[in-house]
């Protein structure tokens, strides 16, 4: 994303949701015709577990500037114990990033389940004003993939 | 101790037990040792060596070596038997066909900290009640035996051998280290302060890959860097993302099964402390998840491969500590 | 002979550093040296020899070659390549100074590698002679006299001051733009110096080290030696030894997406990694004794036998130093010259 000097900057926000909970969550914000800010793609992932760690950091590389990863509430898995697999993972990896001097407010898990149209939403707008202020990934970008 | 376990390998050679033995080979100076197998008494006599830069963890020859006809007589240190159990719990080394002796461990040397002290033309290093006495080209040098030990032997995590058939010499306890001192030490500074340490570490990186590939946990049939339709680089530090990214993914991979060997750090030709990446994995493990030490015993769940239903969440991160 | 005292060294190396870019060996926190750029304050390293090699200079780890763009059905090439500047690198040990001559051969043959060239054009080559050579270093193997390296001007020392001898037209350009800050020298104690090297070079390890086994006639011979399963037995398949050589010098060209175009690059490639050689059908070095073999029997025999002889080694020691499990070209030499 650039820094227009006319426009204040807009993040692009990288969401993996898990297809049971958090990309029907989505939906029902979006037929609630609740609003969360376009910068936000959403990548449909089978099981929140499905997102190694590779795909948080590719994100980056290919010019995310936040990325959030949402998954069935912990006990609700679709398949049992996925999400808690992805609670373990994500933690150790967000604390590798923070420990590598990255900010760590650019990475996110959230538990949205298929009935909560609202708090996906809300956690869409929260997360994006955040990392708005964080302004462009610097730190985790590829300097090759910037656009001129 | 060399003698003796020269000694006990011809004996194991003589009478079938086994029909190799892996451990180090002399070689051109006092400290250029290269990890062997040797099939013979005379290849022993001739070759074998246990001093002082026997630094090399040979577990991870053994998922080759284990697979062979017959059984190998491995020499393990302490910290090396770590690995070769963590080894035998994923099923990459056959156990029956290896015969593990083990022989106590460091601490080690490290000739590049010999030569970092500017000593060079090193002919020989003997160790005379904890001074080096080197011998040079130049003449004879001396420095405290301590100011050239391995980094991963400064701060060893256990003298207790977990798994063997027999011991020569006597088996050691697990140690109270300091070894996540210095994890602890980045963690107290600032973000900016970790950033600017560890693009100053990883700009140095050649992608030698020598880390992954020396990594007793590193066992893959094919390595994810290898993979030529993944779209990641295998072998250039093409960018200051891809060398995060490798660093970040290698220690990854090894989260919860790096028993903290630290051969990765003992052969980068760059010294970039990648054993600190792994320490501090397993720092974030034992306080998050539990004590778990890889490699102790061969049942236990690996903490990435388990899970309690009132684990911490992901925002504990952000909770904690020094932004 | 023209000379500076030595601590003088800083105003030489302000002045360099005025005209053009200037590189020197400098010592890093860890104690090992390695090339940067001239900065105000910076200290020449004592070390023997920098990490990693000198060649960098001449063929980076990774370059940009050319990007496209796309669009539709029209692909846009793009030169990347910018103007280039002159710059020095001083400080190079004999050793080094000798693997340019062997990149030459490869990259400055038909047909011309232009991004190599270029640089090469751009560039001074300044060396510093050695006077403390370590137990690794084999260079007088491949007739390379320490204590007079090559290269475009050359500098020895002798404890006191650095003199300089130019070697062709552009050294003689390089201690022209210098001589206001040189001044005639007596090379009396120099010349002390260097015979005091070469007695060292002399009874050093390796200087028996011979070549005579090697060569291109010797090709049969050492391929079907079954020495190479030993000795390749214990390696990782890393690619330490090639990437810290001076003279290994095979490359990798692949293409990157942005996501917005595509950037053609070219890295440094090694024999050691499963993927070299790799082609549409497979990768014919199956194990890693064959890619082991491949890496020294490139250098003592498949190396001479298309350039008259030599060999494509410099004696320079990194590998014997870097290598994980210690394994390397001295010790393949020593097995397979027994016979």
């Amino acid at each position: 994303m650039q820094v227009n000097e006319n426009k204040e900057f807009q993040p692009l926000i990288v969401a993996f949701c898990c297809n049971w909970c958090s990309y029907a969550g989505a939906d029902l914000s979006g037929t609630n015709r609740l609003n969360y800010p376009s910068n936000v793609k959403i990548i449909r992932v089978p099981c929140s577990c499905r997102v190694n760690p590779m795909f948080i950091l590719r994100a980056f590389q290919k010019g995310a500037d936040g990325v959030i990863l949402c998954g069935c509430h912990p006990g609700d898995c679709h398949y049992t114990s996925g999400n808690y697999f992805t609670r373990r993972r994500m933690t150790l990896l967000f604390s590798m990033l923070d420990f590598l001097g990255i900010e760590r407010d650019r990475t996110r898990v959230e538990w949205v389940s298929a009935a909560e149209g609202a708090k996906f939403a809300a956690t869409m707008n929260e997360f994006t004003e955040a990392v708005k202020k964080l302004g462009p990934n610097r730190r985790l970008e590829d300097l090759r993939c910037r656009k001129q | 101790m060399q003698e003796a376990m020269i000694n006990r390998a011809k004996q194991l050679l003589a009478d079938g037990t086994v029909n190799r033995v892996i451990g180090w080979k002399r070689g051109e100076f006092a400290y250029d040792i290269t990890p062997a197998v040797f099939q013979s008494a005379e290849e022993l006599d001739a070759d074998f060596v246990f001093d002082d830069f026997t630094s090399a963890n040979v577990s991870k020859y053994l998922v080759k070596e284990s697979k062979k006809e017959g059984k190998i007589l491995a020499f393990l240190k302490p910290c090396d038997t770590y690995s070769f159990n963590q080894l035998t719990k994923e099923h990459r080394v056959v156990r029956e066909n290896v015969y593990i002796i083990g022989i106590p461990g460091g601490p080690k040397l490290d000739a590049e900290k010999i030569k970092a002290k500017g000593i060079t033309g090193i002919l020989g290093v003997k160790n005379e009640n904890y001074t080096l006495k080197i011998d040079t080209i130049y003449g004879e040098e001396t420095m405290p035996f301590y100011e050239a030990v391995l980094d991963k032997c400064a701060s060893c995590k256990s003298k207790k051998h977990v798994v063997f058939d027999e011991l020569i010499g006597e088996d050691g306890d697990v140690l109270e280290s300091n070894r996540f001192e210095m994890v602890e030490k980045l963690e107290n500074m600032t973000a900016q302060e970790r950033y600017d340490f560890w693009r100053d570490q990883f700009s140095k990186c050649i992608r030698c890959n020598a880390c992954r590939n020396v990594c007793p946990a590193c066992t893959c049939e094919k390595c994810v860097f290898d993979n030529p339709n993944s779209g990641v680089e295998n072998k250039a530090p093409a960018d200051s993302f891809e060398e995060n990214m490798f660093h970040i993914i290698r220690a990854f991979h090894v989260a919860g099964r790096c028993t903290d060997c630290g051969e990765c750090s003992r052969v980068c030709p760059q010294n970039i402390p990648l054993h600190l990446l792994n320490r501090k994995f397993i720092k974030d493990i034992n306080s998050l998840y539990g004590e778990y030490q890889a490699g102790e015993d061969t049942t236990s769940r690996a903490p990435l491969n388990d899970y309690k239903q009132d684990d911490c969440e992901a925002s504990i991160v952000h909770e904690r500590g020094v932004e | 002979m023209l000379k500076i005292s030595i601590d003088k060294l800083d105003a030489l190396f302000e002045a360099i550093s005025a005209e053009q870019t200037l590189y020197i060996p400098a010592d890093r926190e860890d104690g090992a040296a390695e090339y940067k750029k001239y900065k105000s304050g910076m200290k020449l390293s004592n070390a023997l020899n920098t990490v990693r090699s000198a060649k960098d200079f001449f063929f980076p780890q990774t370059e940009n070659l050319v990007d496209f763009k796309m669009e539709g059905k029209n692909i846009e090439v793009i030169d990347i390549r910018k103007e280039s500047e002159d710059f020095v690198i001083f400080g190079v040990r004999a050793c080094d100074a000798r693997s340019f001559t062997i990149l030459d051969k490869v990259f400055l043959c038909e047909p011309v590698d232009s991004y190599y060239k270029t640089r090469r054009e751009h560039g001074t080559v300044v060396t510093m002679a050695c006077t403390r050579p370590a137990e690794t270093c084999f260079c007088g193997t491949f007739g390379i006299d320490a204590a007079a390296p090559e290269g475009d001007a050359a500098c020895y020392s002798d404890g006191e001051s650095i003199f300089f001898e130019a070697h062709n037209e552009k050294g003689q350009k390089f201690i022209d733009s210098i001589s206001s800050l040189l001044e005639d020298g007596d090379t009396s104690k120099l010349d002390e110096t260097r015979e005091k090297t070469r007695a060292i070079l002399k009874k050093l390890p390796l200087a028996n080290l011979s070549t005579d086994a090697f060569g291109g006639d010797k090709l049969m011979e050492h391929f079907n030696s079954d020495k190479w399963g030993e000795l390749s037995e214990s390696c990782l398949g890393c690619g330490t030894c090639t990437f810290v050589c001076p003279t290994c010098q095979c490359y990798d060209i692949k293409d990157f997406n942005t996501g917005h175009g595509i950037k053609r690059f070219r890295c440094w490639d090694s024999c050691m990694y499963s993927d070299f050689t790799k082609m549409a059908h497979g990768n014919p070095r199956l194990t890693q004794l064959e890619r082991f073999r491949q890496r020294f029997m490139h250098k003592l025999v498949y190396f001479p036998s298309n350039n008259n002889g030599e060999f494509g080694c410099v004696g320079c020691g990194r590998c014997l130093s870097k290598c994980p499990i210690s394994m390397n070209i001295v010790k393949v030499m020593k097995a397979l010259e027994v016979k």
